[in-house]
Formats: structure tokens, sequence, C-alpha cells
């Protein structure tokens, strides 16, 4: 009988989702790590709600919008231990680019100045956008980061297993800012 | 600067960390490190350049000595014990680097001196993998007049190794530095533009001793940037020589 399963939530905030990509590029290793670990929550998988209680919550993506914000809250008050994965929401990365600049402005960049049909503002169904834009732990408290852009298959699998066998990872030791 | 031995330069005996080893008497505390494989951050000093001790990176402990010396501008000294890690020294550096990272806009992802860079590298080095302090997320500007090279002061963080290069080296003093605090910048002449300095002779030497992104060549991409600073202690030798 083996012990119960490690439950792993993840999700993606203002990221381009490819530290989820990197996170299947484990390929192979997936099927191992399918034995150690249950994912309850995830763009990866169905489950459509955030389980009361989780062990290991992975976030992806900066902090831009209040749909960003309430995600992290729900991911803090869920997850009892708290990753960032990737430059986005360990530092605001390309999207905290925007922050030198007023939201007005970039509005009309992206919505009118370089629109050709129909050039609007959207408002609807689309959550406000906030300044300025946070790394995660801008906002709650973050207990690992695991920096890269996207960090590598290797450096995910390394801080997992670390986690797994209950030590405490040394991510600098596999990747760093931009790697 | 290495200096043929002479009679009249004394040698020291003294201890790093845990190793007794001895010195010229004009030697400073980071060259007998680096002589000795014995890591030291830093970020300023460049081997070949007269001594400038800006970035506080290199910061060791004196054994009998509260305060913390900087290993870069500290000449040894008979019987000196020098401590070169310690938790304090650890947390010093490691805030020094985060307030690097947020003084002005390092994107390394999208950076020409990504996997190339000597703040990006010890900050892996010295286990930076967050930053505490929040971001000022101020723009500063980039000058591309150069028809060859180009200077973004997002990514300076002011260790005038360029100013140094230039004037020591080339001989052209192009560089120097204007206002204090978070508007301090490298300059080329008088403020001007770099394309119309009249005393840059293009030779690229601050280009190549940049440790960052600021000074990168015209053209590069993410991650293209390579610097060569090999010239530099050749050059500085002869030039003392002369
Ligand atoms: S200069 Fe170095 S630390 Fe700054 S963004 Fe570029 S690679 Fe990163
Ligand atoms: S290219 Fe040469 S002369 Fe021009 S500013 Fe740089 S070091 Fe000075
Ligand atoms: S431009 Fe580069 S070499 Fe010059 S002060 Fe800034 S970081 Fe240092
Ligand atoms: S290397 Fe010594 S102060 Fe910068």
């Amino acid at each position: 009988m083996s012990a119960p399963k490690i439950t792993v939530a993840t999700t993606w905030l203002d990221g381009c989702s490819g530290c989820h990509m990197s996170f299947l590029d484990l390929d192979q290793r997936l099927v191992e790590l399918a034995q150690l670990i249950d994912i309850v929550y995830s763009p990866l998988v169905d489950a459509k709600t955030l389980p009361e209680s989780v062990d290991v919550g992975i976030l992806e993506g900066s902090i831009s919008s209040d749909d960003d914000l309430e995600k992290a809250q729900s991911f803090r008050k869920h997850c009892k231990l708290l990753i960032s994965l990737g430059d986005c929401a360990v530092t605001g990365n390309v999207p905290a680019m925007r922050n030198p600049f007023k939201l007005a402005d970039v509005f009309d960049r992206a919505y009118r100045e370089n629109v050709t049909l129909q050039p609007q503002i959207p408002t609807r169904d689309v959550p406000a956008l906030r300044v300025p834009v946070k790394p995660i732990h801008g906002e709650v408290k973050v207990d690992v980061f695991i920096p890269g852009c996207p960090p590598s298959a290797e450096a995910i699998w390394y801080v997992l297993n670390e986690l797994i066998a209950g030590r405490e990872p040394d991510p600098s030791s596999v990747t760093r800012f931009g790697a | 600067m290495a200096q043929p031995a002479t009679p009249t330069v004394r040698v020291v005996t003294l201890r790093i960390d845990d190793h007794d080893l001895s010195a010229r008497e004009d030697e400073t505390i980071i060259e007998v490190c680096r002589e000795h494989h014995i890591p030291i951050p830093s970020l300023c000093h460049l081997d070949g350049l007269s001594v400038w001790g800006g970035c506080r990176l290199c910061m060791v402990e004196l054994e009998g000595q509260s305060r913390l010396y900087a290993a870069c501008s500290t000449r040894v000294a008979e019987g000196m014990r020098i401590q070169t890690q310690s938790d304090r020294l650890r947390r010093y550096r490691h805030t020094i680097l985060e307030l690097l990272f947020a003084e002005r806009n390092h994107v390394c992802s999208v950076c020409v001196s990504n996997g190339h860079c000597e703040l990006q590298w010890l900050a892996q080095k010295c286990g930076v993998d967050h930053v505490r302090i929040p971001y000022r997320h101020v723009a500063y500007p980039v000058d591309s007049s150069h028809e060859m090279f180009r200077l973004d002061h997002n990514r300076c963080i002011l260790c005038t190794r360029c100013v140094r290069v230039c004037d020591e080296i080339e001989g052209a003093h192009t560089w120097d530095v204007m206002n204090r605090g978070t508007d301090c910048r490298v300059i080329s002449d008088l403020a001007q533009p770099w394309g119309n300095s009249d005393t840059c002779t293009s030779c690229g030497k601050c280009v190549q001793v940049c440790p960052t992104g600021a000074l990168v060549k015209q053209g590069t991409s993410v991650g293209e940037m390579v610097k060569d600073q090999h010239f530099l202690p050749i050059l500085a030798r002869r030039r003392h020589l002369s």
C-alpha cells in the first residue's frame, strides 16, 4: 500500500503558458511523477474547482488584472505551499514592461493605434487591469521561487523531487532569471 | 595590477578563511583571493583598471574589526585574518544584488546579454531567486546614436568600468558620471548623444568591459551580446611598462 499522494494545483495568471509547456516537457517522467502526485486542479486537467486544501500550488504569470489577484489569493488560501513558476511570476518579467507607461497609453497602443478595423477598448467580460503589474510575492506570500523564462523541465523536476523528498530545494543551483 | 617582483616589495603572511597564504604587501585582498581561486563576488573591480570600490559586493570581514572592508580596495598586511564567507556577508551581498535589480529595469529573458551577464550570473551564484524589494519601474533612456554601439541606462549598474577603461586604457575619456542617486547616469562628453562625441574613437573597449547589457553592439538580439575582456590585462600591463 503506497503513501497518500501529494496533491498539486496549478494555474496561469498573466503568462504565456510556456511554463506549463515546460512542465509537460518532463515527457515520460510525467508517468513517474503521476505515481507520487495527484494534479487536482490545473489547465492541464478537467477539474474546474480548486479543492479546499491542496499540498502544493504552482502559479505561472504575473499579477496584472483583478482576476489574477483573485486567483493568487485563492491559491494562497487553499495551498499549503505556494510556488512561483517562471520569471513572470517571480519578477513580473515581460508583462511588467508596461509599468513605466500610463495604462491609458498602453490601451491606446494595443486597441487603437495598431488596429485598423473598429478600434475599441474592451470593457465587457474582461477583468480590469491593475497598475502596477506585480510578481506574485508582491501580493501574497510565496514559499518557493523557480526563475527562468521558462524554467527548464529539469529545473521543475529537481524542485518537485526535492519537495516530494521533504527537502528544501535550492532553485539557484539549477536555474536563474532569464534561463 | 600584477607587477614584476622587485626586492623592495616585502612579502606578508596572512590567513584567508582556512588558508594560510603569503602575498606581496602591495596586493589587495581581492587580488590574493583571485590568485588562490577563493571566490569573492565583485562587479566594479576589473583586473587592469584602477580601483573604484563602489559596488560593495566584495566586502569581507577582518578579524578584530567590526566594520566590513572592500576586498578590492584594501591592501593585505602582515598577520591579517580575513573571512570571505559568513551569514552577515551573504545577507549584505544578497541585498545589494536585489537593490541593483530593483533600481532599473532588468528583463533578462529579452536582454541582449542574457546568459552572458555578470549581474545575472552573480545573482544565481548568490542564490538570489527573487527580489524582495518592490521594483521601481521607472523608464531610463536608451542612446542608440552611435553607429556601432548602444547604451541602455535601464541595465546600467554604475560600476564605472566604462569610464575607467576609456580614460585609463584608451586615453579618450569620453565617459563620465552625472547626477546622484537614482538619477545618476554615465554620460558621453558633456551629456551629448554618444554618436555626436568628438572624443570617442569607436574602439569598443567600454562595451567589452561593461558587466551587463548596458553597453552593447548595435544589431544584437536576445542573448547574442558576448563580451571579450582578454585584451585588458595585456593592454594595462603595456601602459604600465611604457
Ligand atoms: S543586464 Fe543582465 S541582469 Fe540586467 S536584464 Fe540583462 S541579462 Fe538580466
Ligand atoms: S568606444 Fe572606446 S573611445 Fe568610445 S567611449 Fe568606448 S572606450 Fe571610449
Ligand atoms: S554602462 Fe556598463 S560599464 Fe558603464 S557604468 Fe553602466 S554598467 Fe558599468
Ligand atoms: S568589487 Fe569591490 S567594491 Fe566593487
